[in-house]
């Protein structure tokens, strides 16, 4: 069965025939070309396909397209200003080595910008059990947590 | 010139396309008329395949063909071949069962791939990938390390009698009897080093497709050493030659060994393309990647260490049976061997080591190297050892490390290898004033107050690191060279693209390679970059594993730099009109000496692409070089872990709370980057202690088959990390590198080992230390 | 995934009529549990009723007695309520264990209510603090709503719309977490409503069960000890790779013992 799907992914109104089994993830990969979310698991336990929807972080692969009708979608391609210039979270991560294979990476900065927004000036310990949805393999975390305390600061303008 | 570039903390070049998500990984790779694989997997350990009916996938929407064994043998495609041929102790060549890269008649374990369906969408693909239908005869299996061997256990494989693909032995057992049978004391232990799965969170992926216009395939691979896939796939699988195949490995999200191997999938995507004329592409879900990636470790091992009344080492004895899976992977049969056997003096004086291993075929998965590779199992033998040993002994296990430390060098251990230096005692100083163990005692008591076990663990590794003199491994039967190329184009404006083999998955070679080449050619590293990953812009490689990188690839960088400079000293005495040997090289400036003679290094590059003032009667223009580097030695990284953990005794709960780490790494480019993986290392390593355990059952199903029930550790499982490096710079490459990638994986299980069995006063407790486990071990104990 | 047919209904009984119709038709809430089902294949429902767009059916009251909470309610605007931290803090903390932020911010109350998944957190809550379960067919008591592994009183077509949690005296919820999954291995929530005391655990059997020998001890006495060495017997508790029905058993002691520490803080 296919239905239409619209949704405003990154601040464009996007609309598209689906499958009605496509999931949000499939639909921003594959129909948007947007590959910068990424599908780790099949579990929902990697959250490699963190986005953001309507402000939230949520698992783009544990959803179907429809369910994101009518909504406003963040991806990681969404998250630096126009001109390039990184996020202060993006950034954070660039300057805290807060990311080695890149592949968890945009699920992490989508994770942690919505938690930094939700959360400012929040513990280590906190941002830690902020990441139980966000598997990394590479960094051991420790560069992570650093980098999304330091974004977080850097988005309350401290 | 700025600061130097070596040793300075430079931000990663890479990091821009990661954080905009605009990396470019296997999947993200969609080509014209693309169509998508689906595999039909065997959900059995072991059974006999009596017939395939496949009418109805082929007829489902969309499938444009379903593939069998049948059609693999009618297209007399090769099996996947072991890159490493151990000898038998009777002097026979290892077992070697066929490992078609689709089943012929019999599956061997669960995950392993029995047909392909490839269909136009990839739910078509896997709507018809159901409709296969496979008439199995189930036969008993065997998936235990322990029980491979036993009397009437199933048999995996008709030609490897007992299960057993080899027996193999390094050192001299006579001596360690003689030795054991005058110790003051001996230390045994009986443990399985358990069983791992990678897990790379980019899980594999490859796209094959084929160009009738040049009768060419192009395969777009999660790989570690698109290369040595290439060499694989072409030479030894499909019967190509190589300038016919082109294998991209572009970004990869992880590798921690489990993408070095060439996989069943890779070959089907690449031949399958040329037969559909048209790009197959399989992404693995993670389902697939715990059937059917390479897994780590599960060894059996008995292991006694024989102590004269001053605990001063005296020998050690080993016996270990290694799972090698259902088929022997690329590189499996070294990594119990090889690179296990070799690293069991560790750190130590030990005169005798003996060591065997018996390799076993089992129903399960094949199990190849996984970060660390034979070093973190040789580790946790040694230090499990020399700890309980000193508690044993009721001596400090500081000291009784101490007493036995290697500290002349060269120094040639009794198995084989030939350490170049190193010094022991600095990082284990090091780590001891770091991790306040003066402090210890008052930590210990605080948690008691709180109702909690406190205990500390050593662990003092070391690692045989950058990989490998290809004489020395050929002779141990290695079937490649494990060399190193690099290429370093100066373009007509002086900027530079260098070349390497080795490949970056994570590592951040893009980065610490500019450094290193901006650094030798006194230039900003923004007119430098390094490209890897593609054949088709690589003259060759070899990849990346075994820490090998920086101490074998960067290497043959700077050889190559070495001849530009060369060259370009010539053509700077050219134009200066000087004598060659007049010319001097430093910080982009090509000088004669004593004068204030110059030319640029830009000048210099735009002479040899514009060589209207050149020496040509001497030299060909153009300023390209290219360079292979076999190293002379393995480098030999080495240090000490000291953690700290907390048991809540009344849950079984461990808290790893202080975490030390001091390693000698040689020369560091990056300071940065080298603490990132100590941390992703020592996590990995954490995770085997703790959380990581693969399971299969006695029929060879995985009961540890997705992440809900196999753990690797979450950002609140460890703690922050205390890092620092101690340095020897190593004797045999011109950088003094060692490499890095794999030491806090090789040192952290044992410490957190020992650390747990401190705190519970245990001798033992398997791994990983899950809190169900602990609280059976601490009743165990109360009921002994 | 396999195929199906999708219907977006507009209020809660055309969803239910649409429920009703197919035997393999499933109502799809949040769809953290059902579209990982889906996903690998374990469900294959033909018709797929999403409530998604349903007005009304999400939102909190809170009187002087109860919590109402709507059944498409977030996990996440539990966990970050004012009126539930004031009013029922242990309900808001539980909805903050629920898997991680990002599932928290999909998962509903109602489908986690109505899967009923045995490791589930909000079984232990509604029975612990004997909540009323609303659905488009009546209510449903809490005590009769959890019969099986994975199987509740709703019948087909049936509908949560919303559940009222009377508010204790005190109460606290103590999870002992799955590593790998992160579901409850065991969680026991503990409630002195005033009029008696009621411990509720899931993870330890096919759905979330009362513990009375538990509930005995509390009322004569709401301390931690009056649990601390009361044994709970293994037979019939859930037994797997991470903890044995024994182990089940131990740690459900432990974690209401510490339930009644919280609760009295």
């Amino acid at each position: 069965m296919a239905v239409k799907v619209s949704m405003k992914v990154n601040g464009k109104a996007v609309s598209e025939e689906v499958e009605t089994r496509t999931l949000l993830v499939t639909f921003i990969r594959e129909h948007l070309h947007l590959t910068g979310t990424h599908v780790g698991c099949d579990t929902a336990q990697c959250g490699a396909c963190t986005v953001s929807m309507n402000g939230k972080a949520v698992k783009a692969c544990s959803m179907l397209a429809m369910q994101a009708e009518g909504a406003d979608i963040m991806t990681i391609e969404g998250v630096a200003k126009a001109d390039g210039t990184l996020h202060p979270m993006q950034a954070a991560f660039k300057e805290h080595h807060g990311l080695q294979c890149g592949f968890c990476t945009p699920g992490m900065v989508m994770n942690a910008v919505d938690f930094a927004t939700r959360h400012p000036g929040a513990s280590e310990q906190e941002v830690r059990e902020s990441l139980e949805g966000n598997l990394c393999r590479c960094t051991g975390y420790h560069n992570i947590v650093k980098s999304i305390m330091a974004g977080s600061k850097a988005m309350a303008g401290k | 010139m700025g600061a130097p570039l070596i040793g300075a903390r430079i931000q990663r070049k890479e990091d821009y396309r990661f954080l905009t998500g605009a990396g470019q990984y296997t999947d993200d790779v969609t080509l014209p008329r693309q169509t998508y694989a689906a595999f039909v997997r065997s959900p059995h350990g072991h059974a006999k395949i009596k017939s395939i009916n496949a009418a109805k996938a082929k007829a489902a929407p969309g499938v444009l063909a379903v593939y069998t064994g049948e059609d693999i043998a009618a297209a007399k495609l090769g099996g996947l071949p072991c890159g490493w041929l151990i000898t038998d102790v009777n002097g026979q060549p290892m077992k070697e069962p066929p490992h078609p890269v689709l089943a012929q008649g019999k599956v061997h374990h669960v995950g392993e791939q029995v047909a392909v369906v490839i269909a136009e969408t990839l739910d078509q693909a896997r709507d018809a990938a159901e409709l296969v239908q496979v008439d199995y005869e189930v036969l008993p299996a065997v998936a235990d390390v322990r029980l491979a061997r036993a009397k009437g256990a199933p048999q995996v494989h008709g030609i490897a009698p007992d299960n057993t693909c080899y027996v193999w032995a390094l050192g001299d057992k006579a001596a360690v009897d003689a030795a054991f049978a005058k110790a003051a004391h001996v230390t045994k232990l009986d443990f399985v080093n358990n069983r791992l799965i990678p897990n790379a969170i980019e899980p594999r992926a490859a796209n094959g497709s084929y160009s009738r216009a040049d009768d060419a395939y192009t395969l777009y691979v999660a790989s570690q050493n698109p290369h040595v896939e290439r060499l694989l796939m072409t030479a030894f699988v499909m019967g190509l030659p190589e300038h016919k195949v082109r294998v991209v490995a572009g970004d990869v999200g992880g590798g921690f060994g489990s993408k070095i191997f060439l996989y069943a999938e890779d070959v089907v995507v690449t031949w399958a393309a040329k037969q559909l004329n048209r790009p197959v592409k399989w992404t693995a879900d993670r389902s697939e990647s715990f059937t059917s990636d390479a897994h780590g470790r599960d060894h059996h091992t008995i292991a006694e260490l024989a102590l004269d009344k001053d605990g001063k080492f005296l020998a050690m004895r080993v016996k270990t049976t290694a799972n090698v899976g259902a088929y022997l992977s690329t590189f499996a049969s070294c990594v119990p061997t090889i690179l296990y056997a070799t690293l069991l003096a560790g750190q130590y004086t030990t005169p005798a080591i003996h060591c065997e291993v018996t390799a076993v075929f089992t129903n399960t998965a094949p199990v190849d190297a996984y970060r660390g590779a034979g070093r973190p199992e040789a580790t946790y033998v040694v230090e499990r050892l020399v700890e309980t040993a000193a508690r044993e002994m009721k001596m400090d296990p500081a000291e009784i490390r101490r007493k036995n430390f290697i500290r002349s060098f060269p120094y040639q251990t009794p198995v084989a290898l030939l350490y170049d230096i190193g010094d022991y005692d600095a990082t284990m100083d090091a780590a001891q004033k770091l991790g306040d163990v003066a402090g210890y005692p008052a930590r210990k008591k605080a948690s008691a107050a709180k109702g909690k076990l406190r205990g500390m663990g050593y662990a003092a590794y070391i690692e045989a690191c950058g990989i490998a003199p290809s004489a020395v491994a050929g002779s141990l039967g290695a079937r490649a060279g494990l060399f190193e190329a690099g290429e370093v184009r100066v373009h007509p404006t002086g900027s530079v693209t260098v070349f390497t083999g080795s490949h970056s998955h994570g590592q951040g070679h893009e980065t610490t390679f500019a450094q290193v080449v901006a650094d030798r050619l006194g230039m900003p590293i923004e007119n430098v970059d390094i490209v890897h990953g593609d054949t088709s812009k690589i003259l060759f490689g070899m990849g990346t594993y075994g820490s090998r990188s920086i101490a074998v690839g960067g290497t043959a960088i700077v050889k190559a730099l070495d001849k530009i400079i060369a060259k370009g000293k010539k053509i700077a005495a050219h134009l200066l009109e000087a004598s060659e040997g007049d010319i001097e090289y430093a910080n982009g400036v090509f000088k004669v000496t004593g004068t204030d003679k110059q030319k640029l290094f830009g000048e210099v590059a735009f002479a040899a692409y514009v060589p209207h003032n050149y020496p040509h009667d001497k030299l060909e223009p153009g300023l390209n070089e290219n360079a292979f580097y076999d190293p002379a030695n393995f480098t030999f990284p080495a240090g000490t872990y000291v953690c700290e953990v907390e048991v809540d005794p009344e849950t079984g709960v461990v808290k790893v709370d202080r975490w030390t780490a001091v390693d000698d790494f040689g020369k560091i480019i990056n300071p940065m980057i080298v603490e990132g993986q100590v941390h992703g290392g020592l996590t990995q390593g954490i995770g085997q202690a703790l959380t990581e355990g693969a399971k299969y059952d006695s029929t060879g199903q995985l009961v540890t088959g997705s992440f809900m029930d196999y753990c690797i550790p979450r950002a609140d499982d460890v703690p922050m990390f205390q890092v620092d490096t101690r340095e020897t710079p190593c004797t045999h490459n011109p950088l003094g590198v060692k490499g890095c990638g794999e030491a806090g994986a090789i040192g952290a299980p044992a410490a957190l080992i020992n650390a747990i069995t401190d705190a519970l006063g245990v001798k033992d407790i398997a791994m990983p230390a899950t809190p169900q486990n602990v609280w059976r071990t601490l009743n165990q104990k109360k009921a002994a | 995934m396999h195929a199906f047919n999708y219907h977006r209904p507009s209020n809660v009984n055309d969803a239910a009529a649409l429920a009703a119709k197919s035997v393999d038709a499933k109502i799809l809430a949040g769809g953290q549990s059902l579209v990982q089902a889906m996903k690998l294949r374990l469900a294959a429902p033909t018709d797929i009723v999403d409530l998604g767009t349903i007005k009304d059916l999400a939102g909190i009251k809170v009187d002087a007695k109860s919590v109402t909470i709507g059944a498409m309610t977030r996990h996440a605007e539990v966990e970050g309520s004012a009126e539930v931290k004031k009013a029922i803090p242990a309900l808001a903390a539980l909805a903050g264990m629920i898997g991680d932020r990002q599932v928290r911010n999909m998962g509903t109350l109602g489908g986690a209510l109505a899967n009923s998944d045995p490791a589930a957190d909000y079984p232990a809550a509604v029975l612990g603090l004997g909540a009323t379960i609303t659905t488009t067919k009546g209510t449903h008591a809490a005590d009769k709503f959890f019969k099986g592994l994975y199987e509740t009183a709703l019948r087909p077509g049936e509908i949560i719309t919303s559940v009222s949690f009377p508010i204790p005296k005190r109460a606290a919820y103590m999870k002992f977490k799955n590593q790998a999954s992160r579901f409850a291995i065991v969680g026991v929530f503990v409630a002195d409503t005033g009029a008696g005391v009621r411990v509720a655990v899931t993870g330890a059997g096919p759905c979330a069960l009362r513990l009375a020998e538990m509930e005995k001890a509390l009322s004569a006495k709401f301390a931690p000890e009056s649990v601390a060495s009361l044994k709970i017997k293994s037979d019939g508790l859930n037994a797997d790779l991470h903890a044995s029905a024994e182990y089940r058993a131990h740690l459900i002691t432990v974690m209401a013992k510490r339930a009644v520490e919280a609760a009295m803080k």
